[in-house]
C-alpha cells in the first residue's frame, strides 16, 4: 500500500517536479492554443479554435485550406524517419563491433562516441557548414539529413550497445546446431535479443528528430523548414503563442500516438523493455 | 563402425586442448566422455558439433568426412548445458525450429513436435514460454528440440549438471531409457563419474586432452589401467611395489606391507616397479591376529558413517588405506573400534596392476 508518507518520500519529489515544470506549463500551453494573439508575444481572449484551424491548414474563418502545413509535417516525418533509418544502418553494426571488443578497446570506442558531447552542439552544427560549404551543400535538405544523422547516431548506438552486451551468444550456436544458416541463425537467436535496445534507440532518435529545429535551421534554410522551425518561429519572431502552442500539441500528439500504437502491439512487456 | 574421428593436437594457443584423440563410437550406443573440467571433453563435443575445428585430423560421422563442415549442415544435434532455448519462442516453436530449417511441411512437423514432447513427457507445456518452466522442464524441452530432428548423433553437454540431485537421478534413468528406445547414438559429456557409470554403454575417461581409458563401465571400474582412472572413477587404494616373481597364475609383488599376490600378472617382468590398485569395498577386515596370504596388519584410524556404509581409514606400513563396508554386512563381531588392530585381506583377484604413468 502506498501510504501518504511513503508517497512523499518516494514519488513526491519527482511528482512535484513534473507537476510544477511539465504538467502545469503544458496545461497553460494547451490553454494558450485556444486563445488569440493580441500583440507580439501577447495572448488574450476571446476563446477560439483559430490557432487549431491554422495548424490543420485553414484560414481564420475556416474558409480556405492550404497544404503548406501538411507539407511541413510530412517533411518532418519523412526526414526524421530517413535520418532514423540511416542511424539504424550505421549504428546497429557499430554497436556490435564495439560490444565485441576487449574491455580496453571497448571503453576507448565508447569514449570516442561520447567525446563530441564535450563540445557545444550549436558549435558542432556550425562546423558542418564549414565542412559542407566546399561541396555547395549548405543550405539543403541533404545537409540537414547529414547533420541529423551526425547528431543522433550516439543516441542510437548506446542503447543498442547495452542490449548487445547482454546477448546470450549460446543461442546462436543452438540455432546453427538446429540447422539454421548464419543469417537465419542471427535473426532467430540474436536479433530478438537486441530488440529492446533497437526500439529504445529508434525512439531516442526519431522523437528528437521529429522536433528538431537547430540542425534544420542552420543547415537547411527556409525552404526545408520542419515543424520544429515552424514552432520556434511562432515563439520567436512571429510572436504568435497560440499558434505555436497548437503546433506543439500536434507534435506531442503525433509522438504519443506512435508510442501508444507501439505499446499496444508489443503489449505490457514491450513497454517494460522500452523503459 | 559409425562415428570415427582421429585428430592430432588441436592447439589453442600454446596449450594442447586435445591431443591425439582416436575414438570410434558405435551406432546406437550411449557413449560418455568423462573427465574433470579442463580435460578437453567439451572441446571434443564442440568439434563433433562443428562449433570448433580440429587443427589436425578428421571427424567422420556415419562414414562421411565432416571435418570443416559448418554446424548447420551436420546431421548432429546438441543438448546444451545452459539449455539455450529461444526465449521469445514457445516450447513447441522451439522444438519445431529444427524441422522448419529442414523444410519439413508444417502439418507433419506439428505431429513430430508433439510426439517428441510426449516422449520427454512435457506435452502439457507446449504453448508455454521457456521462462515459465522450471530447470528440469527446460531440460526436457531442450532434449525434445534435439531428438525431434532424428540426428545421426545426439550430443549432450553436461545436460543434468544444473539440476538438483534428486531430479538429476530421475533424469539419468529417463535419459538412458530414452536412448535405448530411440536407438540413437548419444555422446554424453560429464564430469560426474556416477552419471557416466549409470547411463553409458561405453565410457572414455579423459584427462589433459587425452583418452586415458576406454571401455564399459565394469571394465573401467574393475580394471582401471591408470592411477587417474582408478581415482577418478570411485576411489582406490594405491600400493607401490616391485615384482618379485611372475608365474602362470599371476605375480607376487614386494610392497611395504610385505609380498602381495595378484592374479593380474600379464606382461610383468621380475624387478619391475608397479602400482597396485584395489577398491575400498573389495578389502576385508578381520579380527584374526595371525596374518595369512595377502593379509596385512592395520590400525583403525577413523570411522566415517555415511548411512549405507561405514568407511574405515586404516593405517598400515606408513600408508593410509580406505575400506568401505556395507552396513548390512557388518555383523556384531565386525563392528570395529578406533585404534583397533585388524587383519586386512586383499583379494589377489582385485589387486589390479596399473600402467606406469
Amino acid at each position: 500500500m502506498l501510504t501518504v508518507r511513503r508517497f512523499f518520500a518516494t514519488l513526491g519529489p519527482g511528482t512535484l517536479w513534473l507537476a510544477a515544470f511539465l504538467i502545469v506549463p503544458a496545461l497553460v500551453m494547451l490553454g494558450y492554443s485556444f486563445l488569440t494573439r493580441t500583440d507580439l508575444a501577447q495572448v488574450g481572449g476571446p476563446w477560439t479554435l483559430e490557432a487549431w484551424g491554422r495548424v490543420f491548414g485553414y484560414d481564420a474563418l475556416f474558409q480556405e485550406w492550404t497544404a503548406d502545413n501538411a507539407r511541413v509535417l510530412w517533411r518532418s516525418v519523412w526526414v526524421a524517419g530517413l535520418s532514423t533509418a540511416l542511424c539504424v544502418l550505421m549504428g546497429y553494426p557499430l554497436a556490435f563491433y564495439i560490444a565485441r571488443q576487449d574491455a580496453r578497446r571497448k571503453n576507448l570506442l565508447l569514449l570516442l562516441l561520447i567525446i563530441p558531447f564535450w563540445t557545444n552542439f550549436l558549435i558542432r552544427v556550425y562546423a558542418w557548414i564549414l565542412i559542407l560549404r566546399p561541396f555547395d551543400l549548405v543550405p539543403s535538405l541533404s545537409a540537414t539529413l547529414l547533420g541529423m544523422v551526425y547528431a543522433f547516431v550516439p543516441f542510437f548506438v548506446l542503447p543498442v550497445y547495452s542490449s548487445v552486451e547482454k546477448i546470450d551468444w549460446r543461442l546462436l550456436e543452438a540455432a546453427q546446431d538446429l540447422g539454421a544458416p548464419p543469417l537465419r541463425a542471427f535473426m532467430t537467436a540474436v536479433f530478438p535479443q537486441t530488440l529492446p535496445g533497437l526500439v529504445a534507440g529508434i525512439l531516442l532518435t526519431f522523437i528528437p528528430a521529429l522536433g528538431t529545429f537547430v540542425v534544420s535551421d542552420i543547415l537547411g534554410g527556409a525552404k526545408t523548414a520542419m515543424v520544429g522551425n515552424l514552432i520556434q518561429n511562432q515563439f520567436g519572431q512571429a510572436g504568435d503563442w497560440p499558434y505555436g502552442s497548437a503546433l506543439s500539441f500536434l507534435l506531442m500528439g503525433m509522438v504519443l500516438l506512435g508510442l501508444w500504437s507501439y505499446a499496444r502491439r508489443a503489449g505490457q512487456k514491450g513497454l517494460e523493455e522500452l523503459v | 563402425m559409425d562415428v570415427f574421428k582421429s585428430f592430432r593436437s588441436p592447439s589453442g594457443g600454446e596449450t594442447r586442448v586435445l591431443d591425439d584423440i582416436d575414438l570410434d563410437i558405435r551406432r546406437g550406443e550411449f557413449f560418455s566422455l568423462l573427465g574433470p573440467s579442463g580435460c578437453g571433453k567439451t572441446t571434443l563435443l564442440r568439434i563433433l558439433a562443428g562449433f570448433e575445428q580440429p587443427d589436425a585430423g578428421q571427424v567422420i560421422i556415419g562414414g562421411q568426412d565432416m571435418t570443416g563442415v559448418p554446424p548447420h549442415l551436420r546431421n548432429v544435434n546438441t543438448v546444451f548445458q545452459s539449455y539455450a532455448l529461444f526465449p521469445h519462442l514457445s516450447v513447441q516453436d522451439n522444438v519445431a525450429f529444427g524441422l522448419k530449417m529442414k523444410g519439413v511441411p508444417a502439418a507433419q512437423a506439428r505431429t513430430r513436435v508433439m510426439q517428441a514432447l510426449e516422449r520427454v513427457r512435457i506435452a502439457d507445456f507446449a504453448s508455454r514460454r521457456p521462462d515459465q518452466l522450471s530447470g528440469g522442464q527446460r531440460q526436457r524441452v531442450a532434449l525434445a528440440r534435439a531428438i525431434v530432428n532424428e540426428p545421426q548423433v545426439l550430443l549432450l553437454d553436461e545436460p543434468l549438471s544444473a539440476l538438483d540431485l534428486k531430479l538429476r537421478k530421475e533424469l539419468q534413468v529417463e535419459l538412458a531409457n530414452l536412448q535405448e528406445s530411440l536407438g540413437m547414438t548419444f555422446v554424453f559429456v560429464t564430469h560426474d563419474q556416477e552419471e557416466a557409470l549409470v547411463m553409458s554403454d561405453r565410457i572414455a575417461v579423459m584427462n589433459r586432452g587425452r583418452v586415458e581409458q576406454l571401455g564399459r563401465a565394469e571394465e573401467l571400474y574393475e580394471r582401471p589401467r591408470t592411477a587417474f582412472v582408478a581415482n577418478f572413477l570411485g576411489s582406490s587404494n594405491l600400493i607401490e611395489g616391485t615384482v618379485l616373481s611372475v608365474d602362470g597364475k599371476g605375480a607376487t609383488v614386494q610392497t611395504v606391507h610385505g609380498p602381495l599376490r595378484t592374479t593380474h600378472g600379464e606382461g610383468l617382468r621380475p624387478g619391475q616397479n608397479v602400482t597396485l590398485s584395489v577398491r575400498p569395498e573389495k578389502l576385508r577386515m578381520e579380527r584374526d591376529d595371525e596374518t595369512e596370504g595377502n593379509e596385512i596388519r592395520a590400525t583403525v584410524d577413523d570411522i566415517v558413517y555415511t548411512g549405507a556404509e561405514n568407511q574405515y581409514l586404516l593405517r598400515a606400513g606408513g600408508q593410509q588405506l580406505v575400506v568401505f563396508q556395507l552396513n548390512a554386512d557388518i555383523g556384531a563381531d565386525e563392528d570395529f573400534d578406533y585404534e583397533e588392530q585388524v587383519a586386512l585381506y586383499l583379494p589377489p583377484d582385485n589387486l589390479v596392476v596399473l600402467e606406469e604413468a
